[in-house]
């Protein structure tokens, strides 16, 4: 994942020229990406654009989901190597340039088959019939270079046949699902409501140190309701619906922040009840909670 | 005849008061029954396990025969993994019971690391036999203590919604049978800590036992502490700082900053090792807008910011957008060898680029100054040990942990199989495949379905 600024810059230029000639012509109706840069890891509309226009030149088989995975990596490095760009897996001016002239984004639709949340066969084949034939005509047209990736992708031969989907998706802390994350907010949230916000990265913490540690179980959710392990299910304020905050601690206690010191108990000072917990080295303070090992 | 009807309304009301209160009382009774049911499978599990556990440990002594014995250590690596299972769904957080837990899981370790060995060509050593000996006689321990705690529960009519009535409110738990006996457990257990499971568990021990005393560099005040902090982040005056020091039993010595900044209403949190006053970890917290500028030039943001604050060269090993957020981990590359143990990652808000956190702990403990790689094995020999269906895209040399947590130089190679992305890594000195890691694609959200 190199980079080069001084060529970034002059893509950016390329980029908004390019801008301008499109709406010169009127001919796309649909603008061509935003001016940034997009990345492995990225979100947001720039990706569903590259992923459909992938999709339609042939080199993505996967979902349109808006999140820059690794299959959207290696269809874009084999545009690029298709194309005769610096392979870099970056897409940047002048390989969003190349990809904006040749295939065709219609953005409405695509946003609209997400926002249904429809499954729609492989993008340019199936779409409006007025443009049927022109679309072909992309794909005809991606089939020429194709040939010669079929070293490189092995899925672009099964384009036609796999229906891909419009699925939004979302980037996950490795080894985390979504719903373990939503089940630590809400365990994160019925903790620590009233904490500062490095206090519920802490509870998170825990939870997550616990997971690691031989012994306490070994999944999250064996962690959270290990009986007596924590008063917010024993009491039912895990169910309460977490706010945002919570969420945010969650996923940074999951990226690897860890405010406790590798800690894996903690208590109230003001409300423990088991002498036990006392006994156990402290390592510190973090808002009404002491945290120790 | 107004009194005849009030007594009849008021009769209907007492019988039907009472009629509520008997039926809320048998559900009451049926909800809590519930509980203790799951509470005495649970614990009956346990000891049925523990006993299992106890005779397959004993018969792996006597076993002689590769054939046999692989099986049977597999077999206590199972209920190792059962026995731990079941003590998790007892209400024994809050008793000294850990040690036991521990004990199964590196009981576990132990005779999964023994079952998947050739033991043809590498059987098992006196050493080995030895600790089997010494796991055996403790879990004989284990066993008899468990099953006469089973019994006393089982003739008196224990119930584990006592215990943990007892635990919660702290009334006199020591007079309780159940809690008596666990803890007895954990006691006996206790005088087993030194057993001796050999170099391959005992490393997971050492990570534990990892510190910052090899940093270099002196130890630092409170005030030097603020200062630093101050540098780091080219604050001005007027922001609040707070010191203060982890207890004597923290693992890391380290001052907890917490600053304040007006102008932006946004607190900071920051831990600085008192020895060199290196950062531990620092996370801002404010509310993120809407994102306005790409990964890609907050990624530069992030190396930016390493740049002004490490020393060692980092090359970015992955990057991921959560909404308004992105977070990068790095990797120290050291003479073009990726040092993946020494990471740092970095966060930064997608909004104007701020760096919202850094955690570098990871780092510190990881890092050693010079290393001397040996790669014995070229990379096309390496690349002979790879299945042959599996797509190199690119290669490059790096440093892992593996899964005995021994540093290991080795041969990464990243590539596709099917639809799918992986990391593998080869060992640069006898061609071992270490690693295969499988690279994450986003998660469908289902519920936006």
């Amino acid at each position: 994942m190199k980079r080069n600024s001084a060529y970034i810059k002059g893509a950016f230029f390329a980029i908004a020229l390019c801008f301008g000639l499109l709406a010169g012509f009127g001919q796309n109706n649909a603008q061509a990406f935003s001016n940034q840069v997009v990345q492995v890891g990225a979100t947001g509309e720039d990706v569903v654009e590259l992923q459909s226009r992938l999709q339609y030149l042939g080199f993505y088989t996967g979902n349109i989901d808006g999140v820059f995975g690794w299959r959207t990596y290696w269809a874009l490095r084999n545009f690029q190597y298709e194309f005769g760009l610096p392979i870099d897996g970056l897409a940047g001016g002048t390989t969003k340039n190349k990809l904006a002239k040749a295939s065709k984004y219609d953005k409405a639709w695509v946003n609209k088959q997400i926002d249904k949340g429809k499954k729609f066969s492989y993008y340019g084949g199936e779409k409006k019939s007025a443009k049927s034939g022109s679309a072909k005509g992309g794909t005809a047209k991606s089939g020429t270079p194709k040939a010669g990736t079929a070293k490189g992708t092995k899925g672009t031969g099964q384009a036609k046949a796999k229906p891909a989907q419009v699925k939004p998706a979302k980037n996950t802390p490795d080894g985390y699902s979504q719903n373990d994350v939503n089940l630590m907010a809400n365990a994160v949230y019925g903790e620590s409501r009233g904490e500062p916000y490095i206090g519920q990265v802490a509870v998170a913490a825990v939870i997550i140190n616990r997971v690691n540690s031989a012994s306490f179980p070994n999944t999250v959710s064996g962690v959270i309701f290990e009986p007596g392990a924590f008063t917010a299910v024993a009491d039912g304020q895990i169910y309460l619906t977490p706010n945002a905050q919570a969420k945010k601690a969650v996923m940074d206690a999951l990226n690897g922040w860890d405010p406790t010191g590798e800690a894996e108990y903690y208590f109230n000072p003001d409300t423990a009840t088991s002498g036990w917990i006392w006994t156990r080295p402290q390592i510190k303070k973090i808002g009404k909670h002491i945290f120790c090992n | 005849m107004i009194r005849t009807i009030l007594i009849v309304l008021l009769f209907v009301a007492v019988a039907g008061t009472g009629y509520w209160g008997y039926s809320e009382h048998q559900e009451k009774n049926a909800v809590l029954l519930q509980a203790e049911n799951n509470y005495q499978r649970a614990f009956h599990d346990l000891n049925f396990h523990m006993d299992s556990l106890h005779d397959k440990i004993g018969e792996t002594i006597a076993m002689n025969t590769r054939n046999q014995l692989s099986p049977a250590l597999a077999q206590v690596w199972r209920l190792t993994s059962e026995a731990h299972n079941d003590v998790g769904q007892l209400p024994l957080t809050l008793l000294p019971f850990n040690k036991t837990e521990e004990f199964l899981t590196k009981m576990g370790e132990f005779s999964y690391r023994a079952a998947v060995r050739d033991l043809d060509k590498n059987p098992l050593s006196d050493k080995e036999y030895n600790t089997l000996k010494e796991l055996y006689a403790n879990s004989t321990e284990i066993q008899n203590e468990l099953r006469k705690t089973e019994s006393l529960a089982q003739k008196n009519n224990l119930r584990w919604m006592d215990v943990e009535m007892a635990l919660a409110t702290n009334k006199q738990p020591e007079d309780n049978t159940i809690i008596d006996g666990f803890k007895t457990v954990d006691k006996s257990v206790e005088g087993y800590s030194d057993v001796d499971f050999g170099t391959e568990v005992s490393n997971m021990e050492k990570m534990k036992d990892r510190d910052l005393s090899q940093l270099k560099g002196k130890k630092i005040t409170k005030e030097e502490a603020k200062k630093i902090a101050v540098d780091f982040f080219q604050l001005k005056k007027n922001v609040k700082i707070t010191v203060e020091s982890t207890g004597k039993d923290a693992k890391y010595d380290a001052y907890s900053l917490t600053l304040y900044n007006p102008d932006t209403k946004g607190t900071t949190y920051m831990d600085l090792t008192k020895k060199g006053g290196y950062p531990l970890y620092v996370l801002y917290d404010r509310n993120v807008g809407k994102p306005k500028i790409s990964l890609n030039e907050a990624m530069l943001q992030a190396e930016d910011f390493l740049k002004k604050h490490m020393e060692s060269q980092m090359e970015m090993v992955t990057s991921d957008q959560y909404d308004n957020i992105g977070v990068f981990t790095y990797a120290r590359l050291d003479d073009g060898v990726r040092i993946y143990p020494e990471t740092v990652s970095v966060k930064v808000a997608l909004d104007n680029g701020d760096i919202m956190g850094y955690e570098g702990t990871d780092f510190l403990l990881a890092h050693v100054d010079d290393r001397t790689p040996t790669f014995k094995i070229s990379e096309q020999e390496a690349r002979k040990n790879l299945n042959p269906k599996f797509q190199v895209k690119e290669t490059s040399k790096a440093l892992i942990r593996n899964d005995i947590n021994e540093e290991v130089y080795c041969y990464e190679f990243l590539g596709i199989l099917g639809d799918d992305t992986f990391r593998v890594f080869i060992n640069a000195e006898n061609g071992n495949e270490e690693e295969v890691r499988k690279l994450k694609e986003a998660e469908p959200s289902y519920n936006d379905i």
